[in-house]
């Protein structure tokens, strides 16, 4: 199978990961390249087999239902980017 | 007296205890070594003031008799780990400047054993590579060189940074992560030992994450006896890791040196690849002839599955990595660039803070992700590596203890050299250390010889889940019959 340069927008859009017209043709041979390597797989017999889920057998643990870790706004904060008092600025969202 | 850089940690624990010399002293040579060595680009951050405090709190508790299983132990820690107050940022420029305020589980537990953080070491970009060439700081450089040649190398990857501040002499041992490969290669690079835990043995908590189902943390060392206690003190249940696994961590120090007498090793022939070069078909027989002149029998035995691994690994790892890095937006921290509203900053912010192999890798996890195309390829995946992992199962009920297989297709090669091929010509250099991660397994990689060119080759020896004691045996064994090897120093 081939991607076609659409696809290459459209992933690129579900990534959030802004494409400049020239780096859509040079996506386009590098994700067909990877995507038919991996295509190796559909010739293999998988009917009847479970997918993993985890490679060691593991219960999810539970713990009590009770606040274990907060009250650390400067911790929290302390990288970003953008602030104003204890919240994070970003650009207007715009619909 | 020796130079201090020469001594193994077990050789400089024990010169600690008896006072030969002090942590400071230890730490100081390993400072200045550091210095001199910043042509190999191994470090990307040094903390020579962290490094000379910790040492001064090592000669504390010496003096009192009170040494921990790493008292002293001058060390590298990879740029993935989060350390408190210290800059961390994947080799990445979408983390810039980012400096956690706290401290991965493992080095946490390093540090309460007495290791002495000397620096931040380089890797690829979120640990996204096989040669340590996508770091947004550069690639380390090997301290390995070809005979006669002064063409500078890769030091492997991801841990490249890891395995070549071991080789290079400028730390005692460093801390690495592996995913498909990415302790095991690189120590194979450098004439290292590399060890990947079983899955769950290393708390992932406060490691950047790439793919959460098959990161694990583990040592890079300059022997076997090291990596062994280096990963005693790493190793530990931490409820903070949903994965962890809550379980004694067993002396693995103890186990090297142990017989291996009357052990199974297995030898997969689906491991024996087109184009494999003589001398690692050798190297493998060879190890495979000190096992038996140590008294395990060797086995031949078949994964079937085997060449189906990579292909897998190339959907299950870039689905995770496109989910885990969704964090990296310019909101919280680290990079931002401005855009015109939060989608547009979000798009711009991560086409210029991710390098190219990263942003391909969250491009085909998105892909695969995606409506409609989930179960062909992520469900079918998963799949995959249930056969694969059965595979294994299948060997060692058979009565196999470990599986001896070549570390790498090839010996290190040169900087750049790869620049111009496909991403799946670089991604075969994980072909055989890959299976390992996608099974959850432990696997070691040890020095085994040295190439016609001069450069170091490796064995992989791979374990039962939780059993790395029979790699630490099995792992001596190859090391005390190939003797040591080490990089003439030329930087």
């Amino acid at each position: 199978m081939s991607v076609d340069e659409s696809t290459v927008r459209r992933v690129a859009k579900l990534a959030r990961i802004a494409v400049s017209d020239a780096e859509v043709t040079k996506l386009r041979g590098e994700l067909d390249a990877i995507l038919s390597f991996v295509e190796e797989l559909s010739a293999l017999d998988v009917e009847g087999v479970e997918p993993m889920t985890s490679v060691i057998p593991t219960a999810l643990r539970l713990r009590e239902d009770v606040v274990t870790d907060g009250e650390k706004p400067e911790d929290v904060l302390r990288n970003a980017p953008a602030r104003e008092g204890d919240f994070y600025v970003v650009p207007k969202v715009v619909e | 007296m020796t130079d201090l850089l020469d001594l193994t940690f077990a050789e400089a624990r024990a010169a600690l205890i008896r006072k030969d010399f002090s942590a400071v002293e230890l730490t100081r040579a390993y400072l200045t070594a550091m210095e001199q060595a910043r042509t190999l680009n191994a470090y990307v951050l040094e903390t020579p003031e962290v490094a000379v405090a910790r040492a001064e709190e090592s000669d504390q508790r010496l003096a009192k008799g009170e040494a921990g299983a790493l008292e002293g132990m001058p060390l590298g820690v990879k740029d993935l780990f989060c350390t408190e107050g210290v800059r961390t940022t994947a080799c990445s420029r979408i983390l810039d400047g980012f400096v956690p305020p706290y401290e991965s589980h493992v080095t946490e537990r390093m540090r309460k054993a007495g290791a002495v953080m000397l620096g931040k070491l380089n890797n690829d970009e979120f640990a996204m590579g096989s040669s340590n060439e996508t770091s947004c700081f550069g690639a380390p450089i090997n301290p390995w060189r070809r005979k006669g040649s002064d063409a500078q190398l890769v030091a492997g990857g991801s841990s490249g940074g890891s395995a070549a501040a071991v080789a290079g002499r400028i730390c005692l041992g460093a801390t690495a992560t592996d995913t498909g490969g990415s302790i095991r290669q690189p120590a194979a690079f450098t004439g290292t030992v590399g060890v990947k835990p079983t899955y769950g043995r290393c708390s992932r908590w406060g490691i950047v994450a790439f793919a959460s189902s098959l990161d694990q943390a583990g040592p890079i060392a300059r022997d076997v006896r090291d990596a062994a206690i280096m990963l005693g003190a790493m190793a530990g249940f931490d409820p903070r890791d949903s994965t962890s696994v809550d379980r004694e961590v067993p002396d693995y120090e103890a186990a090297v040196g142990r017989s291996v007498k009357g052990l199974r090793i297995g030898i997969p022939r689906e491991y024996r690849v087109d184009g494999m070069p003589a001398e690692i078909e050798a190297l493998w027989t060879r190890g495979a002839e000190q096992l038996k002149a140590a008294g395990a029998e060797i086995v031949e035995i078949s994964l079937p599955h085997t060449k189906y691994a990579l292909p897998a690994y190339y959907i299950v790892a870039p689905a995770e990595a496109s989910s885990n890095l969704a964090r990296y937006d310019g909101v919280r921290y680290g990079l931002r660039v401005p855009g015109r509203d939060v989608t547009e900053m979000y798009e711009n912010t991560r086409a210029q803070g991710f390098g190219a192999e990263v942003r391909r890798r969250v491009m085909i996890g998105a892909y695969v992700l995606s409506a409609g195309y989930y179960d062909a390829y992520y469900v079918r995946a998963q799949k995959v590596r249930t056969l694969i992992k059965r595979d294994f199962e299948t060997v060692f009920a058979d009565g196999v203890d470990a599986i001896l297989t070549p570390a790498t297709p090839s010996a290190a090669f040169g900087v750049g050299e790869m620049s111009n091929a496909s991403p799946v010509e670089m991604y075969l250099n994980d072909v055989f250390t890959v299976t390992v991660n996608m099974a959850g397994l432990p696997g070691i990689s040890v020095p085994a010889g040295l190439s016609a060119e001069g450069l170091p080759l490796a064995l992989q020896l791979i374990g039962r889940p939780f059993d790395e004691e029979t790699l630490f045996a099995t792992g001596a064994v190859i090391e005390d019959a190939a003797g040591r090897f080490s990089a003439e120093r030329w930087w």
